[in-house]
Parts: structure tokens; C-alpha cells; sequence
């Protein structure tokens, strides 16, 4: 099989690609070694600026 | 009564950078009066459907034309400045940087952004349009909005790229996908070749590169992702933000939305096929965008979940705050209409409710129940913010705003789902021989009355926003309603 083949091939699995991809984002998100530092930015909003509270 | 104005400037932590408020200021007043002229357009032509004396016989105020006002208005108008003003407001704020090109860029986005929205509702009356739907104005105010789009893109990323917080806040994604992809659609579906260059004598009008089949789906790629970027990524994004900070309380996960915001990414380029379903459009095709629909349910309960349970362990806040009565029956409805859209993406499904009044009670239950809501939601907490006062005028005048525009919603959509039904199943009725057992105009003439109850709904919901603009507007002059608060003393003072 040339190289243009296999390429070939490859590129026609672009469906699997692209799920794997977004499975390894979900990995990633839900991993519980990156479970304090990504809530952490949930406050970000929350620290803007004090005096702007009703 | 005047009450005093928030503490000066001065008073602030030296942390706090002078952001850009006074063109969030600009964009806030626009849109509320987009947001009016644009719901009073659509009444206007929901009573011109019941009774189509009130065309007038004229061109100018015939359905046809007065139609692309109001979903230009409601959409792009009240939309896109409701868009503009929370996304510089909150990148400014999540990023701890003022805004990129300052008032320059500002103003020019602002001033702008008018212009453009005026011309196209005067080129829409006057007759010239490309003919696609959602994205009518012809070539040259196209070229126009995209140098204003780029000016955006550009002051947006500025703003992101000199931020002094690390991380970039989740509602920002949700905004640069909004920008970023309505940049690729607009390019990508008013490709035209203007008659003018080719000897024609009109220099208003031009022919859209595709033909037939392409062209359709091009125009339903285009439609369909100016829903999903437009009116979803970019509420969504005014959701992230405006739930948490009016609740007071972080987003239910963070996780969550990272994961919401790359499914949303990953699955809405596809859905667009669905809206040519039994069409010339291959087989495959069609399948492919009422698969890549349905399975857009996953971010859409994702995001519903995440912005709903923000709330949890303050579910009180829904009796006790107004405000926050909107941003949340927004999402609520944002989870009922990303519900009913792939169900009826389904082609079986569709075969009954395509070109029906379901289509349409389903986009408005999108459209005013999630889009305005949250958009009237960060309108009311924006106000006060932004112009330093201690509250709004009255809570108790925002209440009623919530109410009589959620039972005008509720008259609405009910109207036209039966109203749509309906006229499904009698498009398809045959009688014992064979034949089609109503006329067109039988189905027409069934569908009266809905069409009345719909525009009462209209007019209910077109109420409720002047009720907030007379909110706004003693907001604004300092005044303070006497009416019995919601919280008292104590539960407020717990709240901190």
C-alpha cells in the first residue's frame, strides 16, 4: 500500500477522528486529577469586581 | 425618590481595571428599542396573517417584506446588540482587562452595527433582498458587516489575548465561537456575483453563486448554524455568566461545560440537512443531519443541566428574585425547545411538520422563551450595574413583565402547534376515492382563529417588554419604587 493510500484511508475515517478526539476532551474534562483545577475557574465570574453588587 | 448612586470609582480596589461601560451602555439602550420595534414588527404581521386587511395594499407594508424585518430585528437588532453588550461587558470583565481598541473600536462596533441594522430594514422594505432567508441584505451590506465582524473578531481577541486572569472563562468559548462562526457563514452563504460588474444596470442586485440543490443546502447550512452559533453559542455564553454571578455562585461544573461547548462544536455544523427533508437533497444527506440533530440532545440537556442546577441550594432565589425567574425559565425553555427540534428533524415526524405553524410555534418557544429570556434576564442586571444604581426600580414591575410575557409565550406556542398539527393532517387527509380531501384554502380558513390567538399572544409578550422599558428608564433617572420587597431584612442581609 503507498503512503497516498493509506492516507487515503485515513482521511475517510474522518468520523472516527473527530470521536475520538472529542472523547479524549471528555477524558480529559472528567479525569479526577483535573477535577480541582478546572471547578476552580468556576469562580471566576464570582471575583470580577465587589463593588458592583446590587 | 432618588436614591444615592454606587460608591465612585476611586473607591474600588486598585485591581479593578477602568473597563469600557459606556458603549455596553449604548448597546444595552439599543437593544431594548431593537427588542421593542422588533416584537411589535412581528405582531404587527402576526395580525396581518389573521386578518390581511392590514397589509394596506401596499408593497412596503405587504407580509413579504415586513416579515425579514422582524426576524432581522428580533434576531440580529435585539439579538446582536444584546450579543455585543454582554460579550464586551463579560470579556472584560472574566479577563480582568479592558477592552481591546478601547471607545475607538467600541464606537465604531457601536455606530456601526446601526447603520447597518437601519439600512437593512430600509433596503428589506424598499424591495432589495438576496432572497435567502436570515440572510437577506443584498452584497454591499454585506461586505459592510463584514469589515464591522472583523473589527469584532479583532477586539474581542485583543481583549482575550492581553488578559491578567490565566485562564480564559468558559462564557468567552461560547463568545469566539458565536463570532468565529458567524464570520464562516456569512462568507461562505452570501458568495454572489453582483449584476452590476456583469453589465447589468442595477447596482443593488446580485445572484448567488449556487444553483439549485447546493444552493439550498448552502442556505440551510448557513440557517441552521446562525441558530446554533448565534442564538445558542452566544446565549449560552450570556448564560454561563449572568446565571452563576446572579445566583452568586459558581456554574454546577465547570467539567460540564467544557464538555457542553465541544459538543455543541462538534455536532451543530451537521444538523442543517434537516431542513430539507423529502427535498432533492440526497438521501444520505438528510440522514446525516437528522442523526447529527438527535444527537444534539447531548449537549443541549448537558447545558440545561449545568446552567439549572447552578441553582441548587438556592432554589429560594426563584420566589425571592424575578431576575433570576427569567434566567432560569430561559433555560428551562432553552431544554424544552432543544427537545422538541430534533423530534421533529426526524423525518417521519417532519413529513407532518414541515412548512406547518409547528415550525414556527417551535422557534418562537426558542426564540422568546430561551433567547429573549436570558437576553431580558442580563438585560435586568445589567441596567443597574452599568449605570450605578442600588436596584432596579421595582422588582415587582419585573414580575409582571415575567408573567405576562411567559403567558404570552405559553398562548403562543399552544396556538401553533395545534394550528400546525392541524394543518398537517389535513394537507394529507384523502377522502375514500383518493382525492385530497381538503383545499388549501379550507386549511386556511381552519387556522383562523389560532392565528388570532397567536398575535394575542404576540401582543401579551410586546406588553411585558414596554413594562421593561419603563422599568429601565426610572432605573436609569435613580428612581426606587415603594413596594414591598421580596426579601426581607434578614434573608437579604444573609445573602451578603
Amino acid at each position: 500500500m503507498t503512503l497516498e493510500g493509506i492516507a487515503e484511508t485515513l482521511r475517510s475515517l474522518w468520523g472516527l477522528w473527530l470521536m475520538v478526539l472529542f472523547l479524549g476532551i471528555v477524558f480529559w474534562a472528567f479525569r479526577p486529577k483535573n477535577k480541582d483545577k478546572l471547578e476552580s475557574y468556576g469562580d471566576i465570574p464570582l471575583r470580577d469586581d465587589d463593588n458592583e453588587e446590587r | 425618590m432618588t436614591q444615592a448612586t454606587m460608591a465612585q470609582r476611586g473607591a474600588r480596589t486598585d485591581a479593578t481595571p477602568d473597563y469600557l461601560d459606556d458603549v455596553v451602555k449604548k448597546f444595552v439602550i439599543a437593544a431594548t428599542f431593537w427588542g421593542v420595534i422588533g416584537f411589535l414588527a412581528g405582531d404587527y404581521i402576526a395580525w396581518q396573517l389573521a386578518f390581511p386587511v392590514l397589509n394596506l395594499d401596499l408593497e412596503w407594508t405587504s407580509f413579504g417584506r415586513l416579515r425579514p424585518v422582524h426576524t432581522s430585528a428580533v434576531i440580529f437588532a435585539f439579538g446582536g446588540n444584546i450579543l455585543f453588550a454582554t460579550s464586551i461587558f463579560v470579556v472584560q470583565r472574566t479577563c480582568r482587562a479592558t477592552f481591546f481598541g478601547g471607545s475607538t473600536s467600541g464606537n465604531i462596533l457601536f455606530w456601526g452595527f446601526q447603520l447597518f441594522i437601519v439600512m437593512a430594514a430600509l433596503s428589506y422594505v424598499l424591495g432589495f433582498v438576496s432572497g435567502k432567508e436570515y440572510a437577506e441584505p443584498e452584497w454591499w451590506l454585506d461586505l459592510y458587516l463584514t469589515v464591522l465582524w472583523v473589527i469584532y473578531l479583532v477586539s474581542f481577541m485583543g481583549t482575550l489575548y492581553k488578559r491578567s486572569e490565566p485562564h480564559i472563562y468558559v462564557a468567552n468559548w461560547f463568545y469566539l465561537a458565536f463570532i468565529v462562526t458567524i464570520a464562516m457563514l456569512h462568507l461562505g452563504n452570501n458568495l454572489a456575483i453582483p449584476v452590476i460588474f456583469l453589465g447589468g444596470d442595477s447596482f443593488m442586485k446580485s445572484y448567488g453563486l449556487y444553483a439549485g440543490v447546493q444552493d439550498a443546502m448552502t442556505q440551510w447550512w448557513y440557517g441552521h448554524n446562525a441558530v446554533g452559533f448565534f442564538l445558542t453559542a452566544g446565549f449560552l455564553a450570556i448564560m454561563y455568566y449572568f446565571v452563576p454571578k446572579r445566583a452568586n455562585r459558581p456554574v454546577y461544573s465547570y467539567r460540564l461545560s467544557i464538555v457542553h461547548f465541544w459538543a455543541l462544536i462538534f455536532l451543530y455544523i451537521w444538523a442543517g440537512p434537516h431542513h430539507l427533508h423529502y427535498t432533492a437533497l440526497p438521501d444520505w444527506a438528510q440522514t446525516l443531519g437528522a442523526t447529527f440533530s438527535v444527537m444534539l440532545w447531548m449537549p443541549s440537556w448537558g447545558g440545561m443541566i449545568n446552567g439549572l442546577m447552578t441553582l441548587s441550594g438556592a432554589w429560594d432565589k426563584l420566589r425571592t428574585d424575578p431576575v433570576m425567574r427569567f434566567l432560569v425559565s430561559s433555560v428551562a425553555f432553552y431544554g424544552m425547545s432543544t427537545f422538541e427540534g430534533p423530534l421533529m428533524s426526524i423525518r417521519p415526524v417532519n413529513s407532518l411538520s414541515h412548512y406547518t405553524d409547528w415550525t414556527i410555534g417551535h422557534v418562537h418557544s426558542g426564540a422568546l422563551g430561551w433567547v429573549a429570556f436570558v437576553s431580558f434576564g442580563a438585560l435586568y442586571y445589567l441596567v443597574p450595574v452599568l449605570w450605578r444604581r442600588k436596584s432596579l426600580y421595582s422588582m415587582r414591575l419585573v414580575s409582571m413583565h415575567f408573567w405576562i410575557a411567559t403567558v404570552g409565550i405559553v398562548v403562543y406556542i399552544t396556538a401553533m402547534w395545534i394550528s400546525g398539527i392541524m394543518q398537517g393532517l389535513m394537507w394529507r387527509a384523502y377522502d375514500s376515492m383518493g382525492f385530497l380531501q381538503y383545499s388549501f384554502i379550507e386549511t386556511v380558513e381552519a387556522m383562523h382563529p389560532y392565528y388570532v390567538i397567536r398575535a394575542i399572544g404576540g401582543l401579551l409578550f410586546l406588553a411585558g417588554s414596554l413594562i421593561m422599558v419603563y422599568n429601565f428608564w426610572r432605573t436609569i433617572r435613580g428612581d426606587v419604587r415603594n413596594e414591598v420587597p421580596y426579601e426581607s431584612a434578614a434573608t437579604a442581609g444573609a445573602r451578603g
